[in-house]
């Protein structure tokens, strides 16, 4: 653990770009956490007198159409934005990795079984199926979640399988075995384990890409109703006036939806340098 | 196995010094390294891994990795000095008048393109000939270096043939346009014992009947033992000594040199009397004393980290870096 | 027997891709299933009879059990009949089919000028590193990765239209003064080619040349940076050595050498980039305005008019195994080790 960290704070001195991205990520936490307290404004506070104000003192970053502060609007959304983001890809890491780290152990029918299933998934333009699923199943937040969470468990399923599959026959995995252990004690306590390194690369990798799918999916109308904040929904409401003008309704969730992957991105990168710094581009 | 009398050698290498810029600093991989051919002559080229023979080669023909510097010295074929000339020009004697075979003959190839079809792109770039008999030529090629069924071969790719037969596909892109030197580094490692005689004798008497000089690049002394002329021993990117063969091995004066012969082995010898060299191949990363065998010789003597390095002629033809040569 | 090995592979590959269309139907079939609400209720009205809604029930082959209806369900795809779409009253096979060339058209463009930057961007990078273009694609790269593509359409419209005046309003494919031209392929670039109106393309492209950006920005960073790292590791390969030591010229060993193995994995990573772009087709649209099948799908599932979203989908994932195939088919062409079986 102490050699962990030691190792850690080496990585993040030889790459201050990983410790940006690191000292971000604390911020977003932050905001997730205590946001609703410290916004300024009541994120569902309207005001008809104060509509489609540019950035002033009274309001950092403007109002909306319907006199909402922009700022404290942004900063509540940061919750529900990383919620959806995490909780979709937990769940793809969860049952995808399973599936896979099953799949690539026990081989024979399983293997097929999962194959068929991730060759379905991926036949489709994965947005596409995240919208139908989601206009499938219903309007809401949950199936946001949920669809996200379908279209990413082929890599999660894909790469356990691999890894798995390499440390099927290694060395490690007799001794256990001969130890006494059945193969589900193998493969839960032995195998997959070894194969989480990698694998957190591709989930912090994947967290970015599940904001922007969720952002994308609220943009065009499906999963987040308004008035709740969140990002995508944000942008999509002040798309209209971004043509006449009005740039500050949409730019400044925007720009948050950009840190926010720009951040994990990096994590994913430096977190590669970390495990495997051969594969360092 | 006769040398001819010429004077004038075919290539003379003189003072090449070669740097490489790593992450971890300098790597100084080859320092004033020396040493000729002449024409129709077989040179061997023999170190461990890591002292610098194929650095060598590759310097001479101006293919280095980007990362590598020629910080000084002269490669002299057919006068003109490779190193001081243009890319274009290097260009036009790559192929041509020198060629050089590589190891792991499988992956040396294009994997994509026919073997055919690569042979007639050196024939193409170096032969005026026109598209018919740049065909037929490629076809003769194949046949010379002993494949059976050239026309089949020649639609081959690369991943259907054996190793092999890579390696005189590479034979045969090399000795396309009859060059006066060609370059075989390792060309047997990954092949095997006898694939790896037929390859040798291949490339002896396709020599043989060209007057081709060869260098053969190999850490195998005894190979070089029963094909070349002479012998030139490297360690840690220098020249330690170069000698005719038999004298070489006769009275060899250099103490690395002694050494790797004893630890050869040969028929009627047993493993207990084959004797390893101690120590490793140095770090060529820092300072560097200026005989780089220093570390592992049993002859060392506080003289020896005086700088220059001597490089001493013995007899004819045999030189020796070292300060107390046997 | 057919003795070429090309196609061979096609076929091999045609038959690899029907299991994948069959999981699109069923997939489909299911989803089509899982919507929220009683369609039969729906279409009966808010003011019908319990009876009306059992007949509309019986009609619409309902009440049959699961496998039944999915007979029926292959039955109308067979026929072409993907059903009508409330909102327009048309069949939705017909709908599709009418604004499919505008999204196809648009695509392509993304495409086309993804690739001729992203390419030469990325080949670049590889043969001058650490110069000021391989920096700048090592930006672009990780810059393009992270930006949500509706963002980068607004601001583009925002900058280019709104600040500058360059570009027209994004209003859709041509502004309120033109009219389309005589429809041949329903592409408007390629019609106003062949209908020899010069102006009519000029309008056209203007009007294309935004949402065609904002894709291309899109599909441009995972295209360059794997260019880049395919060129490198390819110029770093024991052939090329070879190819070199042999004194072929620098374009031979550029293009026939390296460039070709290259490509291999960016072909393979196109399969992946057409995901991407054919979901993103539905953004640009929205914000565009652009009249494709994307937008079609949007206004439908807004008006919670269920068959045209259905018909979309399975459009859309047709269109992608198509395009997969096509890629099998272009990579077996380029690198014979997968096409002739050892």
């Amino acid at each position: 653990m102490i050699a962990l960290l030691r190792h850690g704070r080496y990585v993040v001195g030889e790459n201050p770009v990983t410790g940006a991205a690191f000292a971000l990520l604390l911020v977003l936490l932050f905001f997730a956490l205590f946001g609703v307290w410290i916004a300024p404004y009541d994120p569902l506070a309207t005001d008809a007198a104060q509509t489609l104000q540019p950035p002033s003192r009274a309001h950092w970053f403007g109002t909306d159409q319907v006199g909402r502060d922009v700022l404290s609007r942004m900063i509540v959304a940061t919750r529900l934005d990383l919620v959806i983001a995490v909780s979709a890809v937990a769940l793809s890491f969860v049952l995808g990795s399973a599936a896979g780290a099953c799949a690539g152990f026990f081989g024979g029918w399983t293997e097929r079984l999962v194959s068929r299933l991730t060759d379905t998934i991926m036949a489709f333009p994965l947005f596409v199926l995240a919208m139908a699923i989601v206009a499938a199943l219903g309007n809401t937040v949950a199936n946001i979640v949920y669809a996200t969470a379908i279209i990413n468990l082929p890599f999660y399923a894909r790469m356990a399988r691999a890894e798995t599959n390499v440390r099927r026959d290694a060395g490690f995995v007799e001794a256990a075995r001969l130890a006494g252990n059945g193969p589900g004690r193998v493969l839960a306590f032995h195998v997959f384990p070894n194969c989480l390194p990698p694998m957190m690369v591709q989930v912090s990798l994947n967290l970015g890409w599940a904001i922007l799918n969720a952002a994308a999916l609220s943009f065009i109308g499906l999963g987040v109703r308004p008035p709740t904040p969140e990002w995508g929904i944000m942008v999509a409401d002040g798309a209209a006036f971004m043509v006449s003008g009005e740039w500050w309704v949409s730019l400044f969730p925007g720009l948050a939806l950009m840190l926010a992957v720009f951040c994990f991105n990096l994590l994913g990168d430096g977190l590669r340098d970390l495990i495997d710094p051969r594969r360092r581009t | 196995m006769t040398v001819p009398a010429a004077a004038v050698p075919l290539l003379s290498v003189e003072d090449l010094s070669v740097e490489f810029q790593t992450r971890d600093g300098v790597v100084r991989a080859l320092e004033d390294v020396a040493f000729t051919v002449a024409r129709g002559e077989t040179v061997g080229l023999v170190g461990e891994s890591g002292s610098g023979k194929s650095v060598s080669a590759l310097a001479i023909l101006g293919i280095l990795h980007p990362a590598a510097r020629i910080t000084s010295g002269r490669a002299v074929f057919g006068g003109l000095d490779l190193i001081a000339a243009s890319e274009t020009q290097r260009e036009e004697y790559r192929g041509r008048e020198l060629s050089m075979i590589f190891q792991n003959p499988r992956t040396a190839l294009n994997p994509i393109r026919t073997v055919g079809r690569q042979i007639e792109d050196v024939l193409v770039r170096h032969a005026n000939l026109g598209r018919a008999r740049v065909r037929a030529r490629a076809l003769e090629l194949l046949a010379q270096v002993q494949i059976a069924d050239p026309a089949r071969a020649w639609g081959a790719y690369p991943f259907e043939l054996s190793g092999g037969m890579c390696q005189r596909v590479m034979i045969a892109l090399a000795v396309a346009c009859s060059p006066a030197l060609l370059i075989a580094d390792e060309p047997t490692t990954g092949l095997d014992v006898t694939t790896q005689a037929a390859i040798l004798e291949l490339i002896e008497d396709l020599a043989r009947r060209s007057q081709m000089a060869t260098v053969l690049i190999t850490h195998d002394l005894a190979l070089v033992g029963e094909r070349c002329d002479r012998i030139v021993v490297m360690h840690a990117g220098h020249v330690v000594e170069t000698a005719p063969t038999l004298e070489l091995f006769r009275a060899p004066r250099h103490p690395y040199t002694a050494r790797l012969i004893a630890s050869t082995p040969r028929a009627g010898a047993r493993l207990a009397d084959l004797a390893p060299i101690p120590g490793g191949v140095p770090d060529l990363r820092g300072v560097l004393p200026p005989c780089r065998y220093r570390l592992r010789c049993e002859r060392a003597a506080p003289a020896c980290d005086e700088p220059p390095l001597p490089r001493q002629q013995i007899a004819r033809g045999h030189l020796v870096a070292c300060r107390f040569p046997s | 027997m057919v003795r070429s090995p090309l196609l061979r592979m096609i076929g091999r590959r045609l038959l690899a891709a029907a299991p994948g269309l069959i999981g699109v139907v069923v997939v489909t079939f299911l989803l089509n299933r899982a919507l929220p609400g009683d369609p039969a209720a729906f279409f009966a009205g808010p003011a019908a009879t319990q009876q009306a809604i059992a007949e509309i029930r019986t009609k619409l082959g309902l009440d049959r059990s699961l496998p039944e209806q999915f007979a029926l369900y292959v039955r109308d795809l067979a026929r072409g009949d993907l059903g009508h779409s409330l909102t327009t009253g048309q069949p939705v096979t017909a709908d599709l089919l009418a604004r499919l060339p505008a999204s196809l058209e648009l695509t392509l463009c993304g495409l086309v000028l993804a690739v001729s930057v992203a390419l030469p961007l990325g080949i670049l990078a590889a043969t001058r590193p650490g110069s000021w273009i391989d920096h700048l694609a090592r930006l672009l790269t990780t810059a393009g990765v992270s930006l949500p593509i509706f963002f980068t359409g607004l601001v583009l419209v925002y900058v280019f239209y709104y600040l500058l005046g360059w570009a027209p309003a994004p209003l859709g494919r041509l502004d309120a003064f033109s009219t389309p031209p005589r429809p041949v392929t329903r592409m408007f670039l390629i019609d106003s080619v062949l209908a020899g109106d010069g102006a009519l393309f000029w309008a056209t492209a203007r009007q294309m040349i935004l949402p065609a950006v904002t894709l291309a920005l899109f599909a441009m960073a995972p295209i360059a940076r794997m260019t880049r790292a395919a060129m490198l590791g390819v110029l770093a390969s024991d052939f090329v050595r070879t190819a070199r030591a042999a004194g072929l010229s620098r374009h031979t060993v550029m293009v026939t050498y390296a460039l070709r193995n290259a490509l291999l994995p960016v072909i393979t990573l196109l399969g992946m980039v057409f995901s991407f772009l054919l979901g993103a087709n539905v953004v640009v649209e929205k914000v565009f305005a652009w009249p494709g099948i994307g937008s079609y799908a949007l206004e439908a599932l807004i008006a919670s008019d269920y068959a045209p979203v259905q018909g979309f989908v399975l459009a859309m994932a047709s269109l992608y195994v198509l395009l997969n195939l096509l890629i099998d088919v272009l990579y077996g062409v380029i690198d014979a080790r997968v096409r002739i079986e050892t």
